[in-house]
Formats: structure tokens, C-alpha cells, sequence
């Protein structure tokens, strides 16, 4: 038997990607295209008075100035995808005068080139009524999220155990403090880009997106039109962080600007533009007080966080929902709150949620145990739980304690020295720093198809994505594996929302997910495989034998344990007439399971900065990871996703922030030279370990999903390095050189 | 991008001639074309001077003589250059990246313009793009800002580094124009902003930047470049310190000191360099010396940690330069 699982292939697309022969979204182009660029507001609140737009109708090579003016009235029919805010409604563009935010595209200007195109948009004159807007979080009202509200709530804004507040009282050792987290954008490399072709009321976009089947969905109810007339197609991502999720306003944009100039358009947002609508990391505010007992145990853990949202929409992230399950203790109590600003919408932005929220629990551990006077690790060991307590149910697998071993040992934490600034190596001062990491084992229904095909090789289909995880790879060996045939025998193909459906590309969800489901097509495959061979298909050498007593091997149908008389695939294809042979997998979780089991992977960070005691630059020289995610299908893919994702936490603690401009709410650093984020030399050795574990009740691959996790907690190491090198506890984040002065 | 003539120059003479009647020198285009695709820049002609004979770098035993159009990556691995001025590959390497490096020529990079944010945002505010409109970072976001020679219009600090090092050492310009020829020290390039902050240098209509003159003083060999920035490459310095010592038995001969990031152009810190001469080479005399570097600074609201930083790094920059052999 072929076991294509565990191995470290190389991505099956990496020749295509590095020698340019992968085509991303902005290049599928279409005959007689037009170039579209977005006009964005110069005000961040207010509305629009006048928009002229003779003068540039008349300049060279435009094809048409849209606004709302003369923009078509679309439906925008109901429509809410799994990745869209549970409350609000999705900003409506070209549909109205008012602005909400600064960037909210005003206009669209097509024209025949791109030079052209954006000469003319410059040009185009908009006048404004405009007020204040609010863009400060710490200034904003915080609200209660809408769903909570709710009668008979799903998502609750308050958890409680025991009586925290009472408990902390009592504590003998405490420690509390406040966390502010700046918004981040997740700029990955490739920018957002849709070419719309409409054929009649069929509507054709190549459109980067890590959720094609919801883009083909929202698209549709936007414009009032069968999903089925919308084909979504992205084959390729050049990274995304999930700011390609869900359908931002541009793709309506570029489908509208075609509709309008009857002729494919195409839409590439600029870099500064990728700062205005397509999401970001909300800002936050945390507060998080621990009380424990003299020995290090907690007795009372209370969180309160509040992210910012637009005024349009609530976007809601699991800020605070892992303290209730990641120690032991008897009195808990967290809180979440949304502040409205007069912004665009927020979205999961990698590792949502628990980054930010596990930012504050863990520098809030890393505080304690210097009060306690304790190892981080040995704090942390003794608040072990055995159970999920804030559920009462157990965990499906929970390997935090071994992730302390192996991290502790190849990161050499044995070295550190507590005391604050007691590490040297030169001038320079040395800091050790850990955290927890915790991500939950999404799952979400998925389908997948298989086809075999007369020449014995088979093709895969699922609307799923690779913005870099190497799905296109990991997929090929589940079903490499399941088939019992070589991996280069193998064609997934992705991307395509006429491919059966899956959930989005992120929550680490998608080997879960789709995985499972192609293990299903597989097996279902074989199934209908045996019954055409038991009636005699192939070279008849198994005719009349039953189908359970026929197993696959190498490719070919055996009866169980013989060696002898086996059919191949191709054989059995020409049989019967039926050609290509399809299986198809749909795969879900059973309720009953998510009740009875708490499902998340877990892992220790560690990181090690060194400050020039002087200057206070701030490098992270080494960073480490110690997770336990069930089954690796792919252990050189999941390090690489694990070396990304760490990349993006160093970014987080010491870089990545947006800035904005309170006058106008305008981000002021919406540029590559700007908003900083890790280059070459700023990437330490970095090293991802897995321990061994088995996970037979989150999904039937025993898969527990990576790449979330794998940004977690690294700006908790990275800040309590910092403290451990400086003393200083800076409680912001990022943590930059003037922060230290 | 606005439309625009192009021309190449085969000559000194065509090009300075085209630029006297108002056409823009193009060199490795790193900072104008940037400029002119968002429009920050909107010159109706350009000149393309790359095919001028200015690619060089010449040494004696005087000076070294880098010609305008020699490429920051082509001087940074010059072997004369890092034997006798090892402060400027040390420079160039700090700024930019490979890629920018291997275009961008040494006369655009002392005239690249600022980095102020606002400055790139045509709908913003800013004196610089279009004089009297306003300054929208004095109220506005200015971490990155001057605490030194700004004035109430502008208040942008000269992004380069080049400029920096060759300030503290003494070096000169050869300009070429209308009106014939003449050498200005490198630091006389750069105004202050004052009242007219959109006039950034002296170079009179048409003038061309030929060569660069670095002497090889006495203190050029014992020179170090530190730049201080919150990533470790492709950033503009926060602050950044040029420090060039000649010591004799211990004792502080000759000092050279700019400071970048701080200022409205490159700085020359004589104060400090006054308050080092006769004094010993070490960290006592640099940490007294470089207190004296915040006299005159004037932070804004967001830019005050600069003033901390400024003295640390100058402290650092000597040090660094003690330390070589
Ligand atoms: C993302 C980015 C990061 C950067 N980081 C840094 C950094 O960290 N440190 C740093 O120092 N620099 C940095 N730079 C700036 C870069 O070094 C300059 O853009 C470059 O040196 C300009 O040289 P150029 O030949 O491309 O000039 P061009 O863009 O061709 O010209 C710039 C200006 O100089 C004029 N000019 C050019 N040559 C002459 C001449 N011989 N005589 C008269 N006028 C002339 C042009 O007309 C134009 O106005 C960065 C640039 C970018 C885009
Ligand atoms: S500091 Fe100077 S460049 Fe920046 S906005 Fe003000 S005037 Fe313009």
C-alpha cells in the first residue's frame, strides 16, 4: 500500500510558481479588455455633493466615468456567507451619496489602457459635504455584538464561571494590565484583482478569492442574478492571510464596470487601495486581571477585549474565547465588546481572534510568574486543565504538556536565566520569552469528486484554494493515499466554482474539510470500482466475488491478501460503458461530536531577542514552535506553513500596524516602505516541531488543521523576550524601538 | 501617469540645454518615475542622461571621485572606495535594496525627495507639492518627522543616507550648467525648508550634478555609519549617525559628525564635533559630547522619542568608529 500521507513531497506547483507559468487572477486576460480603476473618498464621513466627470469622459482613451450617478441600481438580494459579519449589511457601492469611510470608492473610471485609466481617475473631481469622522477605538462607545443580543444567542459576549472579580479579591498574588493591539492589513504579496466578461446575463470573473463557491453566491444576489450564471475561477493565490475570504466591493465593482461598458473589464487594486476596503485586523483593547495562590495556581482569570468594527456591519472574532478552556481555574469571566467607528469593516486577518486575545493571556502569564517568582513554563504546567472547564467536556487531544517538552528542550529554555537583563551576548542584551498557542479544529461540509480515467490517472475537483499551504499537494496525497496509487498518478484541481462545493480557504479548515471529503470520493470510488469488477468488469479475474472481500492495492483490485488477478483501474474504466468511473465524498461532522468534545490544537512558542542596549533596535534571533496538530499530511509543507505563520507573529509584535489620520481617517502608511513587515534579515532561524499525536474524533483524517495556529501566541514570546531582556512590559503591540527609549 | 516628452541626451551639453528649457534629468528613475506614476511629479519633458559619460569612480590619493551616474551598488563594491572611504559602501548598502541599489545612481540619490506621507497623497495638504496649500503633518501624523530646521511649512526630514556620510565628510560637488561651472561643498546642496519648502536645493535651473568629490582626510579610514530603524533593512532611518574620528594616543585629533533622520536636510553636528576635539577616545567623551546634539531640536507631537534617540545614537556611531582598527 502507498502511503502518500506523512511524506514531505515538494508543492506540485512550485516549478509552475517560480517560473511564472501560474496564472493569477489579473492575468487571465480577456480579448478587448478595459482597464478599470476605483476613485476612493477624500473625506471619511460625509456625502457626496457633485461629481464632474465631463472633463474626463473627454480625455484620451476613457471609455466611461461611473458613479452613482449613472451606475445600475443592483438588487444586493440577502445574502450572508459563513464568512461574512453575522450582523449588518455589506457596504452597497455606487448605490448612493454617503460616505462612510475614508477610501470608500466613489467612482470608477474604465478605460481603454491603465495609464490611461488612472491619469483620468486622478483627474476626476468629487466634492464633498463632509463631517468628523471617529476612527479612535479608545475613544468609541462599546457595544454589545448584535447576535448576542439576541434572545437564545449562539455567541455569547459574556462567559462566567465561579465569580472571578470575587476571587481576585481574595487572590494572594495578582497581576492586571491592559493590551492594545494596533489594526493590521494583511498585504500579501498578490493584490486583489477581478476581470469580469459578461456573456448576456452570464457573468464569467477570474477573481482572487479563497472562497470561490460564496463569491459565485454573493455575487449573484448582488446583481439579482442564478448563481448559476456567475463562474468564479481562481486557480492560483499569491498569499491572502484571509483578505480574500469574503467578496469586498471591487469585484462588484469590476462586474458592474463591464456590464455598463459591454466589454471585459479589469480591476487591480493598488497597494494603498488594499488599505480601504478589503479588511484588516481590528484594533483592540484588552484587559485582562489574574489572581492566584501563593503555589501558582489560578483562582480567578478575567478577560474583557473589544475590537473595532464598522458602522455598517459587526465583525466578530474569538478575542477572548480561549481563556475560558486554556488553564485550570475555578473563576472565570470574559467579555466582549464591539466599537463602532467610522471605519471599513474589519475580517479575520490569520490566526483571528485567538492572536490578539492570547496576546494579552499570555504576557498576562509571563507578568504572574515573574510576581510568583516561577518559571513561565512551570506556571503554566501546574494550571494545566484536564478537561475543556469552560465546556465541561474533554478535549478530543490535548498535547500542551508534551509541546513544553520538545520545545523546551530544542529551543535549550534551560539556558535562561530569569532575572530581567541578566542575558548578554556582547553589548547586546538577550531575552528568552514563551507563550501558549491555541487554534480550534475547524470543520465545515465539503464535497469533492474523483474521476478515473481510462489511462489510469485521476482527477480530483474541489472549489477549494492554495493561497500557499499547497493544497493543490496535500490533497493529491489524500487521495493518492486512499486510492492506493501514486501521487504523480493524481490531477486536484481547485478553484472553480462549478467544482463541488467546500468552505472557505482558512480557519484552518480546508485539510480538515475538503480532505475528509476526497477521502470520501475515494473510498466511494472504489466502492462502485468493486461492484463493477464483482460483475465482472476488468478482465473479469474477479467476477462474482463480493465487493467487500476486494481490496485496492498499488493501483489494482485484489481479493484481500491474494496477489494474484488483479484488475486495474484502466481495465475497469473501459467496462461497462461507463467512462470516466466517478466517485463523489461529501464530508460533515456530526453534531454529537462537536457537544461532546472541545477541539483545538495546541502549541508553545518560544522566541529569543536580542535589544542593543543603546539604540533599542529589536531583533528576534531565533523563534520555535512546538505544536500539536494531529496528523501531518505533509511535514515540509506544514514547517513551511509553520515558518510563515511565525513570520507573521514577529511581524506583529515588533512591525505591522496601520496608522490612521484621526482628522480624516485616512491610513497614512498604506505603502510597502510604510507599513512595515519582516524582510529577509529580520527572519531569524526559525524552526517548527510536531509532537506525536492522534486525533481520532475531530475528522476521519485525524487531521487537526495548521497554519492558523501557527501565528499565535509568537507576539506573546516575542513580548515577554523583550521584558525578559529589557524589563520593560510594553503593553502595545507593535513593540518598537520608541517604545524602549 | 500624466503624459510626457522624452529625449536622451547624447551629451553634457544637449542635456544641460534640455534641462535649461525645462525638461527633468532622468537617471536610474527611482525616485521620479515613482513620483510621476502617482502624479506627485508631473514634469511636461524628461531627459534621459544615462547615456552621458558619468558612470565612474576614480581614486587618488586625494579623493575619491565618484561620477553622478555611478550606480549605489556599483560604488558599495568598489575595492578603492572601501579601502580609502569604507564609510560610504557602508552607507549605500544601509539604504534601499539590491534592487533599488543596482539602478539608482549617486546624483539622484542626493536629490530624492521626501518621504512625508502626506507629500505622496494628492489630496492632502502639503506645501512641498503645492506651495500654500498647508502642511498636514504638523497637526497631523508626524513620528517620522524633522526635530531639527523645520519650519511652520514643512517639517519633512532629507531622506538619504549617502547625503549624511558625505556631509560629515567634507565632501564637494561639480555642478555643470547654463552658465558654466562651479563646486559647492555637498552640504550647501540642500536649503531649509523656511517659507519655501517646494525649493529643496541650490542647483540653479539646468544644472547638472557631474561628480562627487569624498577627500580622503585623515579620518576617513576610522568611519562608521549606524542607521537606527525599526526593521533591519528597506527603511528609512528613524535616526542615523555618520561619525569619522582621528585619534592620535588616545586623544581625539579630528571629529566628523551628521545625523540623518532628524533634520530638514542632512545634519552636521559641529557642536558635538567641538566638544570631542582634545578629549579621549572613549565612551565618556562621547556620551557628554553628544548631549549637547539636542540643544536646538524641536519635536513635534509624535516625534519626541527622536530627541531621546538622536544623542544614543551618536554615542553608538562613535563608539563603532573608535572600534576600527
Ligand atoms: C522603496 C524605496 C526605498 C528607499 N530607501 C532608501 C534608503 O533607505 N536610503 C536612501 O538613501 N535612499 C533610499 N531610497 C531612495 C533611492 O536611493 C533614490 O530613489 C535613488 O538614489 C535616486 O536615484 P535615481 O538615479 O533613481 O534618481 P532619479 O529618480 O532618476 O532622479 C531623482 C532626482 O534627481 C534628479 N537628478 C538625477 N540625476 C541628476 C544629476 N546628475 N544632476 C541633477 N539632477 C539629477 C532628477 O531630475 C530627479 O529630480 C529609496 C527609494 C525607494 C523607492
Ligand atoms: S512636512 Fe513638508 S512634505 Fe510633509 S506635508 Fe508638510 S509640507 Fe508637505
Amino acid at each position: 500500500m502507498t502511503t502518500a500521507i506523512g511524506k514531505s513531497l515538494s508543492r506540485i506547483d512550485g516549478r509552475l510558481k517560480v517560473t511564472g507559468q501560474a496564472t493569477y487572477a489579473a492575468e487571465f486576460n480577456q480579448e478587448g479588455q478595459a482597464h478599470a480603476v476605483i476613485v476612493g473618498s477624500t473625506v471619511g464621513l460625509g456625502r457626496i455633493e457633485a461629481i464632474d466627470s465631463a472633463a474626463v469622459e473627454k480625455m484620451p482613451g476613457v471609455v466611461a466615468v461611473i458613479s452613482h450617478l449613472n451606475a445600475q441600481r443592483l438588487a444586493y438580494n440577502e445574502h450572508r456567507g459563513p464568512i461574512d459579519p453575522p450582523a449588518g449589511e455589506r457596504l452597497h457601492v455606487l448605490q448612493g451619496t454617503e460616505i462612510r469611510f475614508f477610501g470608500e470608492p466613489v467612482a470608477i473610471v474604465v478605460a481603454e489602457t491603465l495609464d490611461q485609466a488612472e491619469h483620468a481617475a486622478n483627474a476626476l473631481k468629487v466634492t464633498y459635504s463632509a463631517r468628523q469622522p471617529q476612527v479612535d477605538a479608545h475613544a468609541g462607545e462599546r457595544v454589545i455584538p448584535a447576535v448576542a443580543r439576541r434572545p437564545g444567542a449562539r455567541a455569547e459576549a459574556d462567559v462566567a464561571r465561579g465569580d472571578a472579580d470575587k476571587a481576585l479579591e481574595t487572590a494572594a498574588v495578582k497581576v492586571e494590565a491592559e493590551y492594545v493591539i494596533a489594526r493590521e492589513n494583511h498585504n500579501p504579496m498578490e493584490p486583489h484583482a477581478t476581470i469580469a466578461a459578461w456573456n448576456g446575463d452570464r457573468l464569467t470573473l477570474w477573481s482572487k478569492s479563497q472562497f470561490v463557491a460564496n463569491e459565485q453566491a454573493e455575487i449573484a444576489a448582488i446583481f439579482g442574478i442564478p448563481p448559476e450564471n456567475v463562474q468564479v475561477n481562481c486557480p492560483f493565490i499569491g498569499g491572502a492571510f484571509g483578505t480574500s475570504l469574503r467578496t469586498w466591493p471591487h469585484v462588484t465593482l469590476a462586474a458592474l464596470a463591464a456590464r455598463h461598458v459591454n466589454r471585459p473589464v479589469k480591476l487591480v487594486l493598488t497597494r494603498k487601495q488594499m488599505f480601504f476596503a478589503t479588511g484588516h485586523r481590528p484594533y483592540t483593547l484588552q484587559r485582562i486581571a489574574l489572581g492566584a495562590q501563593p503555589d501558582g495556581k489560578l483562582i480567578s482569570i478575567a478577560h474583557e477585549g473589544a475590537g473595532e468594527t464598522s458602522r455598517y456591519e459587526e465583525f466578530m472574532e474569538a478575542l477572548t474565547s480561549v481563556t475560558s478552556f486554556m488553564y485550570s481555574c475555578p473563576n472565570v469571566r470574559t467579555s466582549y465588546r464591539l466599537i463602532p467607528l467610522d471605519a471599513s469593516t474589519p475580517t479575520y486577518m490569520r490566526g483571528p481572534g485567538e492572536a490578539s486575545g492570547i496576546h494579552a493571556l499570555e504576557c498576562a502569564v509571563d507578568e504572574l510568574a515573574y510576581k510568583l517568582q516561577m518559571d513561565p513554563i512551570d506556571l503554566r504546567r501546574i494550571n494545566e486543565p484536564q478537561i475543556d472547564e469552560g465546556r465541561q467536556v474533554p478535549f478530543s487531544s490535548r498535547s500542551m504538556l508534551k509541546c513544553y517538552d520538545l520545545g523546551a528542550e530544542r529551543f535549550g529554555w534551560s539556558r535562561r536565566t530569569p532575572e530581567p537583563g541578566s542575558m548578554r551576548d556582547g553589548r547586546l542584551l538577550i531575552g528568552y520569552g514563551m507563550a501558549n498557542a491555541s487554534y480550534p479544529c475547524l470543520f465545515a461540509p465539503a464535497n469533492a469528486r474523483v474521476r478515473l480515467l481510462p489511462d489510469g490517472t485521476v482527477e480530483v475537483e474541489a472549489a477549494a484554494s492554495d493561497m500557499g499551504p499547497g493544497t493543490y499537494t496535500s490533497m493529491s496525497q489524500v487521495a493518492a493515499e486512499y486510492l492506493g496509487i501514486p501521487v504523480e498518478r493524481i490531477r486536484f484541481s481547485l478553484g472553480r466554482s462549478d467544482f463541488p462545493a467546500t468552505p472557505p480557504h482558512g480557519g484552518s479548515m480546508t485539510m480538515a474539510s475538503v480532505g475528509s471529503a476526497i477521502r470520501a470520493a475515494c473510498l466511494d470510488l472504489q466502492a462502485k470500482a468493486a461492484v463493477l469488477a464483482a460483475k465482472g468488469g476488468g478482465n473479469a479475474g474477479l467476477a462474482g466475488q463480493s465487493p467487500e472481500a476486494l481490496e485496492w492495492r498499488d493501483g489494482m483490485l485484489f481479493v484481500k491478501g491474494r496477489s494474484d488477478r488483479g484488475v486495474t483501474y484502466a481495465d475497469l474504466v473501459s467496462y461497462g460503458g461507463e467512462s470516466p468511473l466517478v466517485g463523489e465524498g461529501t464530508a460533515a461532522r456530526d453534531a454529537e461530536t462537536g457537544q461532546k468534545y472541545s477541539m483545538h490544537s495546541f502549541g508553545a512558542v518560544f522566541a529569543e531577542v536580542a535589544i542593543d542596549p543603546d539604540v533599542k533596535t529589536i531583533k528576534v534571533r531565533r523563534a520555535l514552535g512546538a505544536y500539536g496538530v494531529g496528523r501531518v499530511v505533509n511535514p515540509k509543507l506544514a514547517t513551511s506553513q509553520c515558518i510563515g505563520g511565525m513570520i507573521g507573529g514577529i511581524g506583529m509584535a515588533i512591525m505591522e500596524r496601520t496608522v490612521l489620520d484621526r482628522r480624516n481617517g485616512r491610513p497614512i502608511n498604506a505603502h510597502m516602505a510604510d507599513y512595515l513587515v519582516p524582510v529577509n534579515l529580520d527572519t531569524p532561524h526559525i524552526e517548527a516541531h510536531f509532537v506525536d499525536e492522534e486525533d481520532t474524533i475531530v475528522n476521519p483524517l485525524g487531521v487537526k488543521g495548521l497554519g492558523e495556529i501557527a501565528l499565535v501566541g509568537m507576539s506573546a514570546a516575542v513580548s515577554n523576550a523583550i521584558h525578559h531582556a529589557t524589563g520593560r512590559r510594553v503593553h502595545e503591540l507593535p513593540i518598537m524601538i520608541e517604545n524602549l527609549l | 501617469m500624466r503624459p510626457f516628452e522624452f529625449q536622451r541626451a547624447a551629451s553634457e551639453s544637449e542635456a544641460i540645454a534640455a534641462a535649461a528649457a525645462g525638461a527633468r534629468y532622468l537617471a536610474g528613475g527611482t525616485t521620479l518615475v515613482d513620483l510621476m506614476r502617482e502624479e506627485v511629479e508631473t514634469p511636461e519633458k524628461i531627459v534621459d542622461i544615462n547615456r552621458l559619460p558619468l558612470n565612474y569612480i576614480r581614486a587618488t590619493d586625494e579623493a575619491i571621485v565618484i561620477g553622478a551616474l555611478a550606480r549605489m551598488s556599483e560604488v558599495a563594491a568598489n575595492q578603492d572606495v572601501r579601502r580609502l572611504q569604507p564609510l560610504i559602501p557602508e552607507t549605500l548598502t544601509e539604504g534601499a535594496s539590491p534592487q533599488l541599489r543596482n539602478v539608482a545612481s549617486i546624483g539622484g540619490n542626493l536629490l530624492q525627495r521626501v518621504r512625508c506621507p502626506y507629500f505622496r497623497m494628492l489630496d492632502a495638504a502639503c506645501n512641498k507639492r503645492v506651495p500654500g496649500s498647508g502642511c498636514s503633518a504638523i497637526d497631523g501624523l508626524n513620528a517620522g518627522h524633522a526635530i531639527l530646521g523645520s519650519s511652520e511649512h514643512c517639517v519633512a526630514t532629507h531622506p538619504s543616507d549617502l547625503a549624511v556620510s558625505l556631509v560629515a565628510l567634507g565632501a564637494t560637488l561639480s555642478l555643470k550648467g547654463p552658465r558654466g561651472e562651479r563646486t559647492i561643498p555637498v552640504e550647501e546642496l540642500f536649503r531649509l525648508p523656511e517659507s519655501t519648502p517646494h525649493l529643496e536645493h541650490t542647483l540653479e535651473p539646468g544644472e547638472l550634478i557631474v561628480e562627487v568629490h569624498v577627500p580622503n582626510g585623515p579620518y576617513a579610514r576610522k568611519a562608521r555609519y549606524l542607521k537606527v530603524r525599526d526593521r533591519s533593512s528597506y527603511e528609512f532611518a528613524l535616526v542615523s549617525a555618520a561619525a569619522a574620528l582621528h585619534v592620535e594616543n588616545g586623544i581625539i585629533k579630528e571629529v566628523r559628525i551628521a545625523a540623518g533622520g532628524v533634520g530638514t536636510r542632512p545634519w552636521r553636528m559641529n557642536a558635538v564635533e567641538q566638544a570631542l576635539v582634545g578629549k579621549p577616545a572613549a565612551r565618556a567623551s562621547y556620551e557628554i559630547a553628544a548631549a549637547v546634539s539636542t540643544e536646538e531640536t524641536r519635536p513635534l507631537s509624535h516625534n519626541g522619542f527622536k530627541v531621546k534617540l538622536l544623542p544614543a545614537t551618536i554615542v553608538r556611531a562613535l563608539e563603532m568608529a573608535g572600534d576600527v582598527a
